[in-house]
């Protein structure tokens, strides 16, 4: 296993679906009445946030104390940072109080590779969001969500979600979670549509391993999973689209929409959803959604992240995969 | 007067040849000179060069002395074979009135070792608005006679045009930064593949391309030259070829760097990689290239952009843009133009001497290396191969994206007005 993980591009197959497996085991503990497993005590993690984001830090912060390690958050406004601290004497302020695994989001892309490779610092680094580029913990939660839901919690252990027709819909331009879904989803098999107004597709997209479509009701009959991501109203001042309804119209997942995709198939959200944008209350209301299941997933994915990177003392998987080395 | 005897060297890569240096000027080239009361110089058929000529420089002074000043700067252009370089406006207090460019100016006198020629602000505080004392800046001693908002681009369309109408008066130049800020915000790289999977914001070759055009049909219509800084896009290349072909009076340059590195190197997320223009695709370079053999391109420009440690050495997008040039800037076009077989010695002496002066009116600079002339002069040892040591820079900053990476040839000597400023690869 890898040092970091600072992109799901970094992930092959079989590091992907170790990561799922062992996210399964670990979803076992969150079943006990005690929700705690030894594998990382004495370890010390930080989470490093310089954005908010509430939602990530929680999840990572479950997922770290129930291994037990020791947990420090660092939140990065009204701290020394905001009165011009450099990331690098940041980083290495926490290292020197031992550190052992940074969790980091930022608001600049490559923020969480540079702190992996400018030999600041030696401890683990875990991207938990950085700018416009990458969000992998997300992308393998989402995987772990739909592997559960359309190949089956334990007929899903060792597979990955080869066939599997996935549809990303939304602002793929400033989205991270798009990013990160295309380079896992397409390693682990799957074919994954984007849909979105032209406007927030990024120039060079062609290269990406995926297709691109600007008609939704299109793509969703043949759609096992359809992800919405979240469009911040304010993208309309830049004219990336006319108005809100307009995008709503167009590029909206309400309930007449939903009826056009296949029984099975599910409707994801990475959150926070902004309901009457892109998707409605019906939807994401409806069983075929799936937003708190992935905040469930999530902690058992960074459990298993964590627990892999740091290399826990107990074998967490008990399947072939753990033979290897 | 003292007299230097440089035996054996290949004048602009031409036959061996012996030059007699006298006083500040170059009384005799031929062969079998006498060595009688000169010191003697074994080129051992290493190439003799005019002194270069640098059109953008970035000297920092004054402002950003932490980064550059006009002895560093003018130090690293000794070691890079430069005895003259036009210094960019972008300073703090900007090089916007009389005062200013006349202390760069004063500066680069002390300084000794490279003529400094001030480069003049075109609007106040490059701001794009209102126009520079440009006629006060050409009659100060500095005698400004290239303007340029460099580091920002001059959008306005009417101030753009009145700045090429005014400075007709006195045989200006307007040096324009191309680059559509509307189409740049938020701009961190080159817009393209690379940018779609790294999520940085994309600066397009056409924010660059659209200025151009737009410059090269003003300038055509009011009869004005122009001068485009640092082409980066094939594109550029393209609008620039047709505006000469239309007779349009249109100078550019581009710089080392983007003759040789591209946009992949940005994968790395190393703030080294980081300048404006950004980066392009191999495309671009191989057509930058072309051009500057075929001539479309007129000259190569370091735009050496010095900056601290600091501001490189952390995430690529609280980073400062450019890179530090004037010291490699001669091995990179060995590497790139001479090498590759795409220019001469010769074609290298017009395209960094000979017409960088010609566009910037450097009096006594880019001239032929004939007995009458002033010996400002660049003696290059093309065979030297090594990896590039920041380390050993003279310029104040390490900015430097070629750290380790092995280019070829060496600036060994340079001469200003027959002074050695470097011998042997050491500043005097």
């Amino acid at each position: 296993m890898m040092r970091h993980l600072i992109s799901a591009a970094d992930l092959t197959r079989d590091d992907a679906v170790l990561i799922l497996d062992t996210a399964e085991e670990m979803a076992r503990v969150a079943d006990r009445p005690i929700k705690k497993l030894p594998a990382l005590r004495g370890r010390t993690v930080v989470n490093l946030f310089f954005e908010d984001s509430t939602r990530t830090r929680i999840s990572f912060e479950a997922a770290e104390k129930r291994l037990s390690a020791d947990v420090i958050n660092f939140a990065a406004k009204g701290s020394s940072v905001s009165k011009g601290e450099s990331l690098k004497d940041t980083a290495q302020t926490l290292e020197a109080m031992g550190v052992d695994a940074v969790v980091i989001r930022h608001g600049a892309s490559g923020a969480p590779y540079r702190l992996a490779t400018s030999g600041w610092i030696d401890a683990s680094v875990i991207n938990a969001g950085d700018g416009t580029h990458q969000h992998p913990t997300q992308a393998l939660l989402d995987a772990f969500t739909m592997r559960r839901r359309l190949v089956g919690r334990d007929a899903g252990l060792g597979q990955d979600l080869a066939g599997k027709n996935v549809t990303i819909v939304g602002d793929i331009l400033h989205s991270r979670v798009a990013r990160s879904n295309v380079d896992l989803l397409h390693t682990l098999g799957a074919e994954v549509t984007l849909v979105a107004p032209p406007t927030l597709v990024p120039v060079g997209v062609e290269h990406w391993p995926c297709e691109v479509s600007y008609d939704l009701d299109r793509v969703l009959p043949k759609s096992d999973a359809v992800m919405m991501l979240r469009v911040q109203r304010e993208r309309m001042n830049a004219a990336f689209f006319p108005t809100e309804r307009e995008y709503s119209r167009r590029y909206g997942l309400d309930g007449d929409r939903m009826a056009k995709m296949p029984e099975h198939a599910i409707v994801m959200h990475p959150g926070p959803m902004v309901r009457g944008m892109e998707i409605t209350a019906e939807v994401a209301d409806s069983d075929r959604c799936t937003v708190v299941e992935q905040v469930a997933n999530g902690v058992s994915i960074r459990m298993a992240v964590l627990y892999l990177l740091l290399g826990g003392n107990e074998p967490a998987v008990t399947h072939t995969r753990t033979e290897e080395k | 007067m003292s007299k230097i005897l440089i035996r054996g060297a290949k004048v602009l890569g031409g036959e061996a040849q012996d030059v007699l240096v006298d006083g500040e000027t170059v009384a005799e080239v031929g062969s079998g000179l006498s060595d009688e009361g000169a010191t003697v110089v074994e080129a051992d058929g290493r190439i003799l060069l005019p002194g270069l000529v640098d059109l953008h420089t970035h000297l920092r002074e004054p402002g950003r002395e932490d980064s550059e000043t006009v002895l560093t700067g003018t130090r690293a252009a000794a070691s890079g074979g430069f005895t003259s370089v036009f210094a960019m406006a972008n300073t703090f207090p900007v090089a916007d009135t009389a005062g200013v460019v006349e202390q760069v100016w004063r500066l680069g006198k002390e300084s000794g070792y490279c003529d400094v020629q001030p480069i003049g602000a075109v609007t106040v505080g490059l701001e794009g608005k209102k126009l520079a004392e440009l006629g006060a800046m050409h009659e100060s001693a500095a005698g400004v006679t290239v303007f340029s908002d460099d580091g920002k681009c001059v959008d306005d369309a009417v101030i753009m045009r009145r700045a090429l109408e005014y400075v007709k008066a006195f045989g200006g130049v307007v040096a324009q930064h191309a680059q559509e800020p509307r189409l740049t915000e938020g701009a961190q790289m080159n817009e393209g593949v690379v940018s779609a999977e790294l999520g940085l914001g994309g600066w397009p070759a056409v924010a660059e391309e659209s200025i151009i055009a737009r410059d090269v049909l003003l300038a055509e219509h009011v009869g004005s030259r122009v001068h485009i800084c640092h082409l980066s896009t094939a594109g550029s290349v393209e609008i620039v070829r047709w505006a000469k072909s239309r007779g349009i009076d249109v100078t550019a340059e581009v710089t080392p760097h983007h003759l040789l590195l591209t946009d992949e190197l940005v994968r790395t997320y190393n703030p080294v990689y980081k300048v404006n223009p950004p980066l392009r695709t191999e495309r671009d370079v191989m057509a930058l290239r072309e051009a500057l053999a075929d001539g479309t391109i007129d000259i190569v420009a370091t735009d050496h952009a010095p900056h601290p440690h600091e501001d490189k050495d952390c995430e690529w997008g609280a980073a400062a843009m450019g890179m530090v040039g004037l010291e490699t800037a001669l091995s990179v076009v060995q590497h790139t133009m001479v090498d590759t077989g795409l220019l001469t010695w010769a074609g290298v002496a017009e395209r960094m001497a000979h017409t960088p002066a010609r566009i910037g009116g450097a009096t006594g600079h880019g001239r032929p290396v004939s007995a009458g002339e002033p010996a400002n002069l660049t003696l290059v040892d093309p065979a030297y191969r090594g990896p590039v040591d920041p380390a050993g820079f003279a310029s104040r900053s390490r900015n430097t994206p070629y750290e380790g990476r092995e280019l070829p040839g060496r600036v060994t000597h340079t001469w200003l007005r027959g002074r050695a400023t470097l011998v042997d690869g050491k500043l005097q």
